[in-house]
């Protein structure tokens, strides 16, 4: 496995990178959805972030990334005792995947070699404390959706079936990207991702002429070119670190709460998880950019990214839910 | 004979793959299985890779490695395999139209991550619409056409893998003038095409075509790399009024590349001779593609059949042997009880073994039987001119067909608009009395919002889908829509509304049938039916169980 692309190398796409560093920030913010064409940088942005990371502290040989000794599930056969560094896990889900490798099963090797009924831990262990990727996720089989959907919103993966009995923390930010064009997401997994972007090609020549350079750049000298985005990847990470520090601490001024409450009324979003994830998310962008307290000009710029899946869809409504939500942040917050 | 020029393309597009096979991911060949394509894949030994062949429904055990359970249950340890992927290849796909979304996301995935893999898809389509999965035509850099090529027009190609070799070893130190790069992303923008992934792959393909001849990028190169790279992904033709982008200045620190070329010429190459290039090589067909409206070839990636979704996750059908791998479930019980007679046999025969002498052959997997319903969705128009010519025999048809669609285990539902809008008088069921009771209390009279009923026929086969069923709709009118989707009275903008959601039913793939129940065929309805791609079966005097044969018949077709 080569290294992946630096991420603070990807030219343009702000919406996309800002997203993404927010679920860093504050992985309560509950994922990114992000959908657009082809060749526009969706699977390039999730590796890039995978390594821009900063590591994570757990148990050696935990298959959960457990972070305390004493959190080991019970049915883990942690050999180790020791604490070890090791980078932020980014598990890749690949469409037709099968339900067992994703929440783990009854290990076969075990039981028809040694005759022991041991557990296989799935993707959804592999994931925990880290990041669950799913390209095209608009084209992936609905009893897999439904397995995610239960799991994504409880935090812990729950095996009953071939005679195992298991529980394990399953925490993760769902990445998910896709194509529209080729299918639609149901509604009840669009509300999960808290955010989402759309995403497309540059329009401007220039910017796609440097997209065109700098990935040349990268195949061809890869060691030197990440040489040369060290540094903004380096600056970029200690950012992360800071931000997720200062929003334990900073303040939500009453009319922050009040402006995201009045956004989701007009827009007529379902539910109140709008509402709570357009607060997270603009607190860890008031954290991210060293303010003080979430103001609104935070809340403005990321509401089209937290509001735009939770619309009602509407057949006749020709302009986008982008268009829609820009519309109402105009007329609510003036 | 001359060469067919598509068939020279191919040997170039052969020979650059075989200078930088990882680089360019690969070659999309749309052929049907002929020897001009034998011809080809022979060529392919010139690869610097061992060539392997997948096909469309290769398991993910095969690709990427797992347990080998006859070896490990024969060692009584285990034994792992090394899939497909671990190693780099060139892998050739057949039949690569119907590949599943999820065998091109895994490949595109092996692809992206650079490990030397490089992918010949070999699309055998028959039709315009199918093609390969949108996801692995983006990432290979050639799409070859050869359909329609002779045998006697296609000399056999003398693959040199030496000089390939040579060139591989220069690829690297091969220079490209940076106006080559923002020439390939202006002109790609020009063209219309939108993946970024398409100038990078000339680039490429020009970089390789430059090691081949030993020398820096130039004119020549970057013209071979847009016809093989550009013409096929081409969406957009150029128009020749539109302005070329002003001439940049020159820059200075460019190194000489000219290679004797006119002395007064400058160091760019106009856009417009690389133009010119794409356009010589376009596929004949594009202004056809581009004035029906459709997108190019493969766009929707299409060709494996619509994907059938069970609405249960199916009925366990008993476990028969076979052989386990990621996408099967053993049957535990039924592998312990294929076991069991042979244990005392079994220990006999190897007796330093404990506990259960399990076989390769005494595995047996799960199996589900999935089905498909389809629903019925009757969208009966029951204003008072309906009402007046036909809703009595309308009704009868109805449940005549609801008859035959209890026979099949179709579901049907019922959604009559009438007044100023629609009504879901039955929501998807089988339930036959039910359907009969609801349909005989159906009230006539009123205006006819037309666009209303389409949009909860829309609505319906939508939710429809998601639950695994294939919707079909079926339209009773007399076509008189006079009530628009906003329940004003408006006769012109009723006729725009419906015609709108006709075309989004068309958009969401929902076949439909209209069915002019009026006196006289109504002109409008024959446009709509066109609107939805729908067969259009005026019944004028006709009873219920002819309309409800008409509508057999053309569920059938």
């Amino acid at each position: 496995m080569t290294h992946p692309f630096p991420f603070s190398a990807i030219v343009g796409q702000d919406e996309m990178k800002t997203a993404m560093v927010l679920t860093a920030i504050d992985p309560r913010i509950g994922g990114v959805l992000v959908f657009g064409d082809r060749g526009t940088g969706k699977s390039t942005a999730v590796r890039a972030l995978a390594a821009l990371l900063p590591p994570i502290r757990a148990v050696e040989g935990c298959p959960v990334n457990s972070e305390r000794l004493e959190d080991c599930p019970p049915w883990a056969v942690v050999g180790s005792t020791r604490i070890v560094t090791k980078p932020t896990p980014v598990v890749d889900l690949p469409l037709g995947v099968t339900e067992d490798r994703v929440v783990g099963a009854l290990d076969i090797e075990r039981a028809l070699t040694r005759g022991e009924k041991a557990f296989e831990p799935g993707l959804l262990a592999r994931a925990n404390r880290g990041y669950l990727y799913i390209d095209e996720v608009n084209l992936l089989e609905d009893h897999i959706v439904d397995l995610l959907l239960d799991v994504a919103q409880s935090g812990e993966n729950v095996v009953e079936r071939e005679g195992l009995s298991i529980r394990h923390p399953a925490r993760f930010v769902l990445v998910g990207s896709g194509n529209p064009e080729e299918g639609e997401l149901r509604p009840q997994l669009l509300d999960r991702f808290g955010l989402s972007v759309e995403v497309g090609s540059p329009k401007d020549i220039d910017q796609r002429i440097e997209v065109v350079r700098r990935r040349d750049a990268y195949e061809t000298d890869t060691p030197k070119f990440l040489r040369r985005w060290k540094g903004e990847d380096t600056k970029l990470r200690n950012r992360i670190v800071a931000a997720r520090k200062t929003v334990q601490v900073l303040k939500t001024p009453e009319a922050a709460l009040h402006d995201c409450a009045r956004l989701c009324v007009a827009l007529g979003s379902d539910g109140l998880r709008g509402e709570l994830t357009l607060l997270r998310a603009a607190r860890a962008l008031a954290a991210y950019e060293g303010a003080e307290a979430v103001e609104r000009r935070h809340i403005r710029r990321i509401a089209p990214s937290a509001l735009r899946h939770r619309l009602r869809r509407d057949p006749l409504d020709e302009a986008g839910s982008t268009v829609r939500v820009g519309r109402v942040v105009d007329e609510v917050l003036g | 004979m001359s060469a067919d020029p598509a068939w020279t393309r191919a040997g170039t597009a052969l020979a650059l793959l075989a200078v930088d096979p990882a680089g360019l991911g690969g070659v999309a060949l749309r052929a049907r299985p002929s020897p001009v394509r034998d011809r080809l894949t022979e060529a392919l030994c010139a690869l610097p890779l061992p060539v392997r062949r997948l096909h469309p429904n290769v398991a993910d055990e095969q690709l990427f490695g797992g347990v080998d359970l006859a070896a490990t249950l024969a060692a009584g340890a285990v034994v792992r395999t090394t899939g497909l992927l671990g190693t780099p290849s060139a892998f050739v796909l057949p039949m690569a139209e119907r590949a599943s979304g999820g065998l091109a996301a895994r490949l595109a995935q092996a692809l992206d991550d650079r490990r030397g893999h490089c992918l010949i898809c070999l699309d055998e389509g028959a039709e315009d619409d199918e093609g390969l999965p949108a996801a692995l035509s983006d990432r290979l850099a050639f799409a070859i056409d050869l359909t329609g090529v002779a045998m006697g027009s296609a000399p056999p190609l003398a693959p040199d893998p030496a000089a390939a070799a040579d060139a591989r070893a220069r690829l690297t130190a091969t220079c490209v003038p940076h106006e080559a790069l923002a020439d390939l992303a202006r002109l790609a923008h020009r063209l219309g095409i939108a993946s970024l992934r398409a100038p990078l792959l000339a680039l490429r393909a020009a970089r390789a075509n430059a090691a081949l001849h030993d020398r820096t990028v130039g004119p020549d190169d970057l013209m071979a790399a847009v016809e093989l790279v550009f013409a096929p992904r081409a969406t957009v033709l150029p128009d020749a009024s539109e302005d070329a982008p002003p001439p940049e200045p020159p820059d200075s620190d460019t190194p000489d590349e000219n290679e004797g070329r006119g002395e007064g010429e400058t160091l760019r190459l106009p856009e417009e001779i690389l133009l010119e290039a794409v356009k010589a090589a376009l596929p004949p067909d594009l202004l056809a593609r581009m004035a029906a409206g459709r997108p190019a070839k493969g766009a929707h990636g299409a060709g494996a059949g619509a994907v059938q979704k069970g609405n249960r996750r199916g009925r366990p059908v008993p476990s028969r042997a076979g052989r386990l791998d990621g996408g099967k479930r053993i049957d535990l019980i039924g592998t312990l009880r294929a076991a069991a007679p042979w244990q005392a046999a079994r220990h006999a025969t190897s007796p330093h073994r404990d506990g259960l002498q399990v076989r390769p052959a005494d595995i047996r997997v799960k199996r589900y039987q999935e089905q498909s319903d389809r629903l019925l969705i009757f969208v009966v128009d029951a204003s008072g001119s309906a009402a007046m010519a036909r809703l009595g025999e309308a009704k009868g048809a109805v449940e005549l067909l609801l008859a035959e669609a209890y026979a099949r285990r179709d579901h049907v539902a019922l959604v009559a608009f009438r007044g100023t809008g629609a009504d879901l008088v039955l929501p998807p069921t089988r339930s036959l009395v039910q359907t009969k009771r609801r349909l005989a209390a159906l009230p006539g009279g009123g205006g006819t919002p037309l666009a209303a009923g389409l949009r909860m026929a829309l609505d319906l086969s939508e939710t429809a889908r998601k639950r695994g069923m294939t919707p079909t709709a079926v339209l009773l009118t007399d076509g008189r829509a006079n009530i628009a989707l906003d329940g004003r009275a408006d006769r012109a903008a009723a006729a725009e509304d419906a015609a709108t959601l006709a075309r989004l039913l068309r958009g969401r793939g929902v076949p439909a049938m209209v069915i002019d129940m009026g006196n006289r065929p109504e002109r409008a309805l024959a446009t709509l039916a066109q609107a939805l791609d729908a067969p259009y079966i005026p019944l004028p005097r006709a009873d219920a169980r002819r309309l409800s044969s008409a509508v057999s018949a053309a569920l059938e077709a």
